[in-house]
């Protein structure tokens, strides 16, 4: 009872700073003289290879507001005066990935950048030299390339800029009417008094998810590919002492790690790897459902630990892609003709229904690949904006930071929200790794099913 | 305007979601409690079963988010 009021103090306290936090920002603090503060700090040398902590204060950026949208370099600007809290751009920004690890937006733990542009070449540095401060938008300007919101941009006219670093006044978005009538959102970079305009953050899609083609290719490191590698070793290691443990006490009750790995590890080999896959196969198969399970499982939970950069690895796309990718060519390489049979020529049927259920069956051979990985990524993702909106009630009930008492009662109502919220992440964490792993054994198990 | 559309399709996607999941929990107790030595087994067939179910109202619902 002591741990749980400890707690949610705690959790009280925390979420007031974060208030006060966004509170600094939003406030009316914002004039001119933070484009003169920047300059004056343009001269300071700052360690790049090593973590930067808190600058409080002056590496706030002004929001600007672009006057001529469609000029590409030295648009004029002018400071947003009365910058409005985003809920949803906010959302967005907090389950993207970023080119820095943001701890509590305090501790900043830069990351190597490796980007490749046709008429560049490879360039290789760390992104400590964009000096990233509020929201992750980077203080310089590095080699014609800015850290907006987290993720590398490059300026448009980035040969003005390719001499290492330059201050970087702030950002603005501005939406204009694009060619089929759609409204785009065109993002600056102000840099002396004038916006520059940003590439797309760069995508390898070739623009097909609507991001956009850019004229490089961002292959840093990020903060999902940084945790993904903590949640491997984590993983490894408590595996190790597991495994070692076996050896050490045989024959006696099991202790430490060794205790939650193993009912764990019990329970899906004999609740889903035994009845779907089947007796005779089913150890073939038991390491692949393994990792799957706690790969996830791991991934889930790191995601759901405050304020450690909240980073959301299962609930990207591209991460439950490869993996539902990986069990698509799994179960079809060990598809056996029995399974081929009932896609191409399902048994017992006469032709007239076989001509309406192969394509349904072809159909169905991809459609299991995608739902997976929708299913994973929709529900981590939508656990992640649940929460962010129940913190975000407070700048918006705080009328984006103007309003202390209101803040407050937004700050009193999000607390039980979020830890109820969170409390179902936790369930929720473990269900979709299970139901993953479950789903995939279901596969395997129609693939290799011998006739009967 | 195609943006409240598309709010809309993802709204009754949930409700479709949210009749298939109260069907499915709602006749696996029905189930377990008339037959409790059986409940595993239940369990993980209404896991199963709402997976599947929840993956189509995902479809939908990301199809909602992006067309736009």
């Amino acid at each position: 009872m002591r741990r749980l009021f400890s707690f949610i103090l705690f959790s009280m306290i925390s979420v007031f700073m974060l208030a006060q936090g966004h509170d600094h920002d939003h406030g009316d603090g914002h004039n001119h003289d933070h484009a003169h503060d920047h300059e004056s700090h343009a001269g300071h040398d700052h360690d790049n290879g090593e973590t930067h902590a808190g600058h409080d204060g002056d590496h706030h950026h002004a929001n600007y507001l672009i006057s001529n949208p469609n000029t590409d370099c030295g648009a004029s600007v002018s400071v947003d005066q009365n910058h409005e809290y985003d809920p949803t751009a906010t959302a967005i920004h907090h389950i993207s990935d970023a080119n820095v690890y943001t701890i509590l937006d305090a501790v900043r733990i830069p990351l190597p950048a490796i980007l490749y542009s046709k008429d560049r070449g490879v360039e290789f540095f760390s992104t400590g030299k964009f000096e990233a401060g509020h929201h992750d938008n980077g203080a310089k300007s590095y080699n014609g390339y800015v850290l907006f919101e987290g993720n590398i941009h490059k300026l448009a006219c980035s040969d003005k800029f390719v001499d290492g670093t330059t201050a970087v006044d702030g950002f603005g978005r501005v939406e204009v009417a694009g060619a089929d009538g759609k409204s785009v959102e065109r993002r600056y970079a102000v840099i002396g008094g004038k916006g520059f305009l940003l590439e797309q953050k760069t995508i390898w899609d070739g623009g097909i998810l609507g991001g956009g083609v850019t004229s490089f290719m961002d292959l840093s490191p990020t903060k999902s590919v940084v945790s993904m590698l903590i949640v491997c070793l984590i993983l490894f290691f408590a595996f190790r002492a597991a495994a070692k443990a076996y050896t050490k006490n045989e024959g006696q009750a099991p202790s430490g790690i060794q205790s939650f790995l193993e009912p764990v590890f019990q329970f899906i080999r004999d609740d889903v790897a035994i009845p779907f896959i089947g007796e005779k196969k089913y150890e073939k198969y038991l390491p692949l459902l393994m990792t799957i399970f706690f790969f996830i499982l791991g991934l889930n939970l790191w995601g759901q630990i405050p304020f450690l950069g909240s980073v959301n690895v299962s609930g990207s796309l591209t991460v439950t892609m490869i993996l539902a990718v990986l069990v698509f060519l799994i179960t079809n390489f060990s598809g056996n003709k029995n399974y081929w049979g009932h896609i191409f020529n399902f048994p017992g049927v006469p032709w007239f229904v076989k001509l309406i259920l192969t394509p349904v069956e072809v159909l169905g051979l991809f459609i299991k690949p995608l739902t997976l990985m929708l299913r994973l990524a929709g529900n981590i993702t939508a656990g992640h904006i649940a929460i962010l909106s129940f913190v975000g009630l407070i700048f918006i009930f705080g009328n984006s930071g103007t309003n202390m008492a209101g803040a407050t009662t937004g700050t009193i109502l999000a607390i039980p929200l979020t830890i109820f919220m969170m409390s179902i992440e936790l369930i929720v964490a473990f269900v979709q790794a299970f139901v993953f792993t479950i789903l995939t054994a279901s596969y395997i198990g129609a693939a290799t099913e011998e006739h009967h | 305007m195609t943006g409240t559309l598309a709010a809309l399709g993802a709204g009754l996607a949930v409700i479709g979601a949210g009749i298939g999941l109260g069907q499915i929990g709602g006749k696996a107790v029905e189930a377990i409690a008339r037959q409790p030595e059986a409940a595993g087994d239940i369990r993980g067939a209404m896991i199963l079963m709402a997976a599947f179910m929840e993956g189509a109202a995902l479809i939908a619902i990301l199809l909602a988010f992006f067309i736009k």
